[in-house]
């Protein structure tokens, strides 16, 4: 996301004063990624077309007829329990983003506006934080969710996801290009309190940050496996991914329902590609003047 | 959603603390519930007969991930204090593990004495570890059976083979037809499938002295059977490539895997994943080693376990015995979970007619009773994971190098692994 943001910037400065010639490698390469990139998703389409015996035998990416019976069987699979599961989904990946982005915004803001004793020690603390994958972390959150009796619940999936470092870390800079700390003065100087000036004044200067910080944890969430397989053992609570899975690992007596398991992969990113769809632009215009302000 | 929300508008420990004054509360009054964690397809539909008959103790069913997940996630469970469930599906070879976790309950004192009589002495002798207690009813049973392509066996003149020098015979036929039809694959990805092999053959790979355990992998029966397929795999008659995945799948639709070394389960894996060729199948007892003493090994078969964290252990106890003794119960494990349940009684009354997957073999659970009856010991150990992990390692080293001596390297090593995991652990070895 930051990187978007710089090449803005360098692309904005540069080609005012020379024209841009594509150059053939690079284009070459960017083909190659791209290729890498949708070629999966061209593999999820073609093969949740097909019925169990075709998946095996016919050509890879062939698309075949039986789309629907694979939905309809999907749906039916223990009364509509998939279903169950893109909700929960929703609901992890939807609140916890919501609250996760607010928090981060919050406390951006106060790292990067504000003087305190400390601030360089919780800064690097939290920068030590990017660094460590939250899988190594899930084990220990759930002897400590245990320890409150919250495991096996939505909190237990909820609330450790609610602190994400990086979006701090992220906030933190976009607070600090995006809003004036004159402006915050001035509200001061006019006799608004902190938390008025955070959530009338900073918040909305900070929206275009925050749209990417949402989309980056909402993504982040509804495709979390490792916190929510060991938190919850209820599986009308388990999210989507953590559902598929269960599909496919049945033991070895039983087959693993691939066909169920691809198309309920393909249904599955669906809410993800709408929701890059509608906040996209919103994200991409504002970002780059934000940016350019600082 | 909405108190969610609010939740997380207040402050968030606060939230917490009231959430567990909430679910704490309550439900005392009410019937018993019980939460059993479970992978079988189904499992759910014959608790539901359960719950109808049974106002009193009601029991929901958690589907969990099969095979070593749900068994750590439930010591983890365990470990943490809460969150583990009453009941839990538990495969023969994780019971040590989970007995010396301390994480079963000894149920031998809410089961009725006759309990034992409804199974086979090996099953009942792998949940009581050999001891008086009892840690785990015994749900289903996997002796091992081979299945074959019957229209290739015709077309190639060949017989179903009876004894391994003639599966050896048979591979190198079916592999000189066409080069890429095998007979089968050595899998370096299931162990359980190797451990059944070897028990076929009179291996034992653990067994307990008193307080003492002994490791015997490195033993002739093991090698026996690891030089066997080694060598097969040297001379390029059987696959090198592991079971279970999209490739392996694709052969048994398209015919190039034409046998299958396989447990009573496999109609439901071969309808599952190749349905069109229903009909084209047929059971066999497994090739022998010694024609005159039929053995088999099991690969798969669970037992219903009451784990240690629960409040209403004689109400899970009722329950585990209903699931697996009950007439009603097993005809509906046999019916709607495609298992072979493993009390033998109620087990040849429900299963008469083959699956229909067979239905052209008319015979399919005599061949199944009859492979059921002559399953060769075997005690399991407190280490299964680490062994069978170290299957998983060392022969698909062997499997990729497709020598004989590769293969009898691999089962010393095995043999050398899980010594030294256990001295590790604390445990004393021989």
């Amino acid at each position: 996301m930051t990187t978007t943001a710089s090449t803005h910037i360098r692309a904005s400065a540069t080609s005012s004063a020379t024209t841009l010639r594509p150059s053939p490698i690079a284009t070459g390469i960017l083909i190659i990624g791209a290729l890498y990139c949708l070629i999966p998703v061209v593999w999820v389409v073609a093969a949740s077309t097909k019925s169990a015996g075709e998946l095996f035998s016919s050509f890879t990416l062939l698309p075949s007829t039986h789309v629907f019976d694979n939905l309809a069987q999907l749906s039916a699979y223990r009364d509509g329990l998939f279903w169950r599961w893109m909700l929960n989904s929703a609901i992890y990946a939807g609140v916890g983003a919501i609250a996760s982005t607010w928090v981060s915004a919050l406390a951006g803001y106060v790292l990067a506006k504000f003087a305190f004793p400390g601030k360089a020690a919780v800064f690097s603390i939290l920068l030590t934080g990017v660094l460590v994958p939250g899988v190594i972390l899930a084990i220990p959150q759930y002897l400590l969710l245990a320890q409150l009796g919250l495991t096996n619940s939505y909190w237990a999936v909820l609330l450790p996801q609610i602190i994400s470092p990086y979006a701090i870390y992220l906030a933190r800079i976009y607070a600090a290009a995006a809003v004036p700390t004159d402006v915050v003065e001035a509200a001061r100087t006019e006799g608004a309190k902190e938390f008025a000036i955070f959530n009338r004044i900073a918040l909305p200067m900070m929206l275009p940050g925050l749209v990417t910080i949402l989309l980056f944890q909402f993504v982040a969430v509804w495709n979390n496996f490792m916190l929510p397989y060991i938190m919850l053992g209820d599986d009308t609570l388990f999210p989507v991914t953590v559902g598929l899975s269960g599909l496919l690992n049945q033991g070895a007596s039983a087959p693993s329902m691939y066909t169920l398991v691809i198309a309920g992969a393909l249904v599955s990113v669906l809410p993800l590609v709408l929701l890059f769809l509608l906040l996209q632009r919103f994200w991409r215009v504002d970002l780059a003047a934000g940016a350019v302000k600082a | 959603m909405h108190s969610i929300k609010r939740g997380i508008a207040a402050t968030v420990a606060v939230a917490a603390l009231a959430l567990t004054g909430c679910s704490a509360g309550g439900g005392d009054d009410g019937p018993v519930g019980l939460d059993f964690w479970a992978w079988a397809p189904n499992v759910d539909k014959v608790v539901e007969i359960w719950n109808e008959q049974n106002p009193d103790i009601q029991v929901t069913v958690q589907k969990q991930d099969g095979g070593d997940p749900v068994i750590t996630k439930l010591l983890t469970a365990l470990k943490a204090g809460s969150g583990a469930p009453d009941l839990i599906q538990a495969e023969y070879q994780k019971i040590p593990t989970l007995v010396s976790s301390d994480a079963l309950a000894d149920i031998s004192g809410d089961l009725d004495a006759d309990v034992a009589d409804e199974f086979a002495d090996g099953l009942w002798s792998s949940v009581t570890l050999g001891s008086d207690a009892v840690y785990a009813v015994p749900q289903d049973s996997g002796p091992m059976m081979f299945y074959y392509r019957e229209d290739i066996f015709e077309e190639l003149g060949l017989e179903a083979p009876t004894t391994w020098d003639e599966y050896a015979e048979v591979a190198a036929a079916v592999h000189a037809s066409d080069p890429s039809r095998y007979l089968g694959t050595f899998s370096a990805n299931d162990a359980g499938w190797f451990t059944g092999l070897a028990q076929q053959a009179g291996a034992s790979w653990w067994s307990i002295d008193g307080d003492a355990w002994g490791v015997d992998i490195d033993e002739s029966p093991t090698q026996q059977v690891a030089e066997y397929w080694g060598g097969l795999v040297e001379e390029g008659v059987i696959d090198n490539k592991p079971m279970y995945t999209p490739e392996w799948n694709a052969g048994l639709n398209d015919g190039s895997q034409v046998g299958w070394l396989s447990a009573v389960w496999a109609p439901g894996v071969l309808s599952g994943n190749a349905a069109d060729t229903a009909g084209l199948w047929r059971a066999a007892p497994m090739p022998q080693w010694d024609a005159d003493a039929p053995a088999t090994g099991a690969w798969g078969g669970s037992s219903t376990a009451v784990t240690t964290q629960t409040e209403n252990q004689a109400a899970a106890a009722e329950f585990a015995t209903w699931l697996n003794t009950d007439p009603e119960a097993v005809a509906a494990m046999a019916d709607v979970m495609g298992i072979y349940p493993a009390a033998t009684d109620a087990a040849a009354e429900a299963l008469t007619t083959s699956p229909e997957f067979f239905s052209n073999q008319e015979d399919f659970y005599d061949v199944a009773a009859e492979a059921a009856d002559t399953i060769a010991p075997f005690t399991y150990g407190p280490n299964v994971n680490v062994t069978f992990s170290a299957y998983n390692d060392e022969f698909a080293k062997a499997a990729e190098a497709k020598t004989s001596s590769a293969f009898l390297d691999a089962v010393a090593e095995m043999q050398q692994i899980t010594v030294d995991d256990l001295e590790n652990t604390g445990f004393t070895v021989e």
